[in-house]
């Protein structure tokens, strides 16, 4: 039974971090039809930019907002400069995220060295909570919290506001929300600077608990991959069933079968994609 | 302003070519007295890998540096490629520098597949190989044969925990629990651990395997036996810094032993508190109080802004190694098999100790087992991480206590050899 | 107009003709990169034919480059077979292999189109890579797979000369038989789904089938090429059969020019030659590929074989104006 309870507690800790990282990926997908291969960047700068300001000024708390916005910034610099001059053309954008993610790698080797680091928590949660015999690390209870206050802000926004409502016609049928006035070129500029928002907190989030290292950003995309594979691009509901499906099976795959841990994942991604290829909450 | 900027440039154009004549007649003159002794040196400079290519290059240079690239009169002129951490690219990059460059020897490689995939160049073309850093055991061990012309400087994955087992036993440990990255190079650091410990009466009661480069290590916390005496770790680059805090952060409190790299100077810096009391086992560590170590600390400190790790303490011991040869031959290019049989010949007092090689090529030298703690030390200023020594195991050599012959007999350590048979 | 054609066919085929043969005098080094070049183009050209000809994206095209290396490796350490002229074999049961397991990954594959063919192929392709890291006692997991000796049929491989003009000769035959494919009705019938699937398909076009057999052909030619890749190095390891060769294979497709073959090619030998001859040279070598490609994306569409026809389009822009200024100049000078 404990075995049980830590190991879900477990999965959905690491689901809501990849849910900051695709719930970004699958708006931008949504709205421009671009898988942005540069998003796992977006993750692994922001952890970068994170540690020059608490290096700085020493403050946590205030590198969460920072690095966040620097790296939003960046992503809309690439959004207006970069991408929008293509007009629509998802191939071709897709291929020019790739080229910039490279770029990306060897910038980050550049001015942050190659060297594993390490984002310390603040001290309030560096603790565990003991309940019987089973302990929960605080700062993933934490991150639980975080990501289920980001998924409330943002299904807010969705819903309740006019920009909400032009994202939602754009994902929903761009030509036509083009046709009745909506500005879908301001509206993809913003869906691309909140993705690379969401996902550079989740690199600050995530910084402490897995660590800023060169290689990340590649390795942490096909898991955000698997999420909007699994739960279906451009829907909000789908990142956050699919982040947790993919932290739960990631998790219990490596416990239970840890010989096959690397099927885990992507047979089933592969299976679902095969019944029901625009994922679960997906619509073509 | 444009005349000025015009001179300015006719003056600097003088200079240069006044430097490209010196230069031309300074290349002559060492032509005509001195051997150029060109080494190639392939490392990781891009990718995942680069920090650690970086640490390797710096080791090496430095050692050059002091010496001002003159080794006993040969000029060194050494050719540094980026191998990307791909094997593949690794050997094309061997294969240009023995077939374009014609270096005499090149060294490198980081990852034991690299070691693997480098070490069949050298025997194609007949051109030394240094391996400072792959560890793979079989590289010395059962496939030597194959690779006449391959040295190791550095150590084989299970060379420094066949001691540290028996050391853990001794220490009153009885029951382990090990986890560590799944593939061959954990394999073989746990694998030897097993062996001794288990030889000398301890009991390894639970191996989890974790895919390698993991970063959450919740699946496999929460598996690890509450009841034993300490959880022995094999962690590699990122993963390091994650299992303890993560371990720590699960409740668990058996003190943690490990491989050397699950705690060495490649990571420590960026460790927290909950490193402290990691014991761990490798043939270097920058808290070696010898005088020699204490002034390569400073210096490497010093140049490169960080505390060297074994990556660049190995690549400096080679460079001096090779120095050592190139004195007795009179800075004259023996040949590769008279450079072996001088190589092997040299007893070395290396910055980690008195090292020699045994007769597969691979060093015999001291095994420290080091405890992490926190101090001052060397007079800097800070209280940092120091893997400090607690005991030295002197002239350890890959088989240690074993009979060769016998231990080549079986197999190479493996997920499931030695078998876990007290397994609950 | 016929002058323009020669000038044509004298780019198109004697150029690259004199430099495939002329490699050799450039060095030993260039010798085995251009080898790399020839293997890898193979890789790269079948994934054109599934982006530049099928308009589908594939990002998993290694797993089929690392079946064929991991066939030759195998039966060559553990069986001992394809050292000899049976590598000619071997080189056969790469190609069906391939095929083969593209056949079966085609099932899921041709689910999906666009962008989500490109995340399902990647998704394939993480499984393969899974099976090569995991499946120790068949690919020696991590370390990998060493092969010592090259095959020797009449010729030694482990020759590089010998092993680059094998080389080419695999890529000439590859690429004459996936030119001939791309003009066939066949070829055409796939273009025609590029440009708008619905219609093939209301014109009575199998378009299923028809994505499905080039997504086959396709898996050939990786399974062919990863032969040849395992004896370039005399190593296989997991990494082969990474993301980033995927990534790779599209890159040099895009950046050549999809849609044209020779593109890919093209656009291999400029990577190649960015990435591991400029890399010997300079420390800042991954700004220049990066830039280069980036560039490409946002300037030039149809790839570098697309730049003739743009300069082209330039200099007759240029000309028309020089006529201009020339004419004026000349009923200037008539006057005076």
């Amino acid at each position: 039974m404990q075995f049980w309870i830590i190991q879900v507690f477990n999965g959905i800790s690491y689901g809501t971090l990849l849910f900051l990282l695709a719930s970004g990926l699958s708006l931008i997908f949504g709205v421009m039809r671009i898988v942005n291969l540069a998003h796992g960047s977006y993750f692994l700068l922001g952890g970068y930019v994170a540690l020059t300001v608490i290096w700085s000024t020493g403050s946590w708390l205030l590198a969460i907002p920072l690095a966040s916005l620097a790296i939003a910034v960046l992503g809309l610099v690439m959004e207006r400069v970069f991408l929008r001059p293509l007009g629509f053309e998802p191939l071709r954008q897709v291929l020019l995220t790739i080229g910039f993610a490279l770029l990306f790698q060897q910038g980050a080797l550049d001015i942050w060295g190659g060297n594993n680091m390490d984002i310390k928590a603040p001290a309030a949660l560096d603790w565990s909570l003991v309940v019987g015999r089973i302990y929960f690390p605080v700062y993933r209870i934490f991150m639980i919290g975080m990501a289920a206050g980001v998924a409330i802000v943002l299904w807010l926004v969705m819903e309740k506001t006019r920009m909400g409502a032009m994202v939602r016609a754009s994902v929903d049928d761009a030509e036509m929300a083009r046709g009745v006035g909506i500005d879908t070129s301001r509206v993809s500029m913003a869906v691309f600077a909140l993705g690379a928002f969401l996902a550079a907190l989740g690199g600050v989030i995530g910084g402490t608990f897995i660590g800023v290292y060169p290689g990340l950003d590649f390795e942490i995309l096909p898991l955000a991959f698997a999420v909007v594979i699994i739960g279906g691009m451009g829907s909000l509901r789908g990142a956050l069933v699919g982040s947790l499906i993919v932290g739960l099976m990631d998790n219990f795959g490596k416990a239970l079968f840890p010989e096959i841990s690397y099927f885990t994942l992507y047979a089933p991604m592969v299976i679902i994609l095969a019944v029901k290829p625009t994922g679960l909450f997906g619509t073509e | 302003m444009a005349q000025q900027r015009g001179r300015g440039m006719l003056k600097g154009m003088a200079v240069l070519a006044a430097l490209v004549v010196a230069g031309a007649f300074g290349l002559g003159r060492a032509g005509a007295s001195a051997e150029e002794l060109r080494i190639g040196l392939i490392a990781p400079l891009t990718g995942p890998l680069a920090q650690t290519g970086m640490d390797m290059v710096n080791g090496f240079q430095m050692y050059l540096d002091e010496v001002n690239s003159d080794l006993a009169g040969a000029k060194v002129k050494l050719i540094v490629e980026d191998e990307q951490g791909k094997p593949p690219v690794a050997v094309q990059k061997a294969e240009k520098l023995v077939l374009q460059d014609k270096v005499h020897l090149f060294l490198g490689g980081v990852l034991a597949s690299t070691g693997y995939a480098l070490a069949p160049v050298s025997t194609r073309h007949k051109t030394i190989y240094i391996v400072p850093i792959a560890a793979a055991d079989d590289l010395t061990q059962r496939q030597k044969e194959q690779y006449p012309y391959l040295i190791r400087t550095g150590w084989t994955s299970s060379q420094p925990t066949h001691p540290f087992g028996e050391w853990a036993c001794q220490k009153g440990y009885k029951r382990i629990v090990a986890i560590g990255a799944d593939y061959a190079f954990g394999h073989e650091v746990i694998g030897g651990f097993q062996r001794s410990f288990e030889e000398c009466g301890g009991k390894v009661v639970q191996k989890l395997w974790v895919p390698l480069f993991s970063i959450d290590f919740g699946p496999f916390l929460s598996q690890i036996k509450g009841d034993v005496d300490a959880v022995f770790t094999m962690m590699v680059a990122n993963m390091t810094l994650q299992f303890p805090k993560q371990y720590k952060a699960a409740g668990l409190k058996m003190p943690l032993l490990g491989g050397g790299t699950s705690a060495d100077e490649f990571s420590l810096p960026f460790m927290g508190d909950e490193a402290i009391g990691y014991t761990t086992a490798l043939q270097y560590s920058a808290a070696l109080d010898t005088p020699k170590n204490i002034a390569f600390v400073k210096k490497y400190r010093k140049l490169y802004g960080k505390v060297p790790s074994y990556y660049s303490e190995s690549d400096y011991t080679t460079a001096q190694w090779i120095h050592e040869v190139m004195k007795k031959t009179g800075g004259k290019w023996p040949g590769a098999e008279k450079f072996i049989e001088i190589f092997r010949s040299i007893k070395l007092d290396s910055v980690r100790g008195p090292v020699e090689l045994d007769d597969q090529l691979n060093p015999v030298q001291n095994i420290y087992i080091r405890t992490v703690e926190k101090k001052q030390n060397f007079g800097y200023p800070d209280k940092e991480l120091w893997n400090t020594i607690v005991k030295t195991y002197e002239h350890v050599g890959q088989y240690w206590k074993y009979d060769k012959a016998e231990f080549l007999k079986q197999p190479v350590y493996s997920r499931d050899f030695p078998p876990c048979k007290y397994c609950e | 107009m016929r002058g323009g054609t020669t000038a044509r066919l004298l780019a198109l085929c004697v150029l690259p003709a004199a430099l495939a043969l002329a490699v050799p005098f450039a060095g030993p080094y260039v010798t085995v990169l251009a080898a790399r070049v020839c293997i890898f183009a193979i890789l790269a050209m079948s994934v054109d034919v599934l982006l530049g000809y099928t308009g589908m994206p594939s990002l998993g095209q290694a797993a089929y480059l690392g079946m064929g290396a991991y066939l030759a490796a195998i039966l060559a350490t553990r069986h001992g077979i394809g050292l000899g002229c049976d590598f000619f074999a071997v080189l056969l049961g790469g190609l069906l292999l391939g095929a083969l397991a593209a056949a079966f990954f085609g099932l899921f594959a041709m689910r999906a189109a666009g962008v989500y063919f490109l995340i399902i192929t990647l998704a394939l392709g993480m499984v393969v890579w899974g099976l090569a890291y995991r499946w120790n006692a068949l690919t020696g997991g991590d370390n990998g797979i060493n092969v010592f000796r090259k095959p020797v049929c009449g010729v030694d491989l482990s020759n590089g000369l010998a092993f680059y003009y094998t080389a080419l000769a695999l890529f000439v035959l590859v690429l004459a038989a996936l030119s001939l494919l791309v003009v066939s009705p066949f070829g055409r019938t796939l273009v025609g789904i590029r440009e708008s699937e619905p219609r093939m398909r209301m014109l009575g076009y199998n378009t299923w089938l028809h994505r499905y057999l080039a997504f086959v052909i396709a898996g050939a030619c990786g399974g062919l090429a990863g032969v040849m890749w395992t004896h370039l190095t005399g190593i296989v390891s997991p990494q082969d059969v990474f993301l980033i060769t995927s990534v790779d294979a599209l890159l040099v497709v895009v950046l050549g020019g999809p849609g044209t073959l020779i593109g890919a090619a093209l656009g291999t030998a400029v990577v190649v030659f960015l990435r591991d001859y400029l890399s010997t040279l300079v420390p800042w070598w991954q700004y220049v590929l990066g830039g280069v490609y980036v560039l490409t994306i946002l300037y030039l569409p149809e790839g570098l074989m697309g730049l003739p026809a743009r300069l082209r389009r330039q200099s007759s822009e240029l000309a028309a104006r020089k006529a201009v200024t020339l004419r004026e100049s000349a009923s200037v000078e008539s006057r005076s």
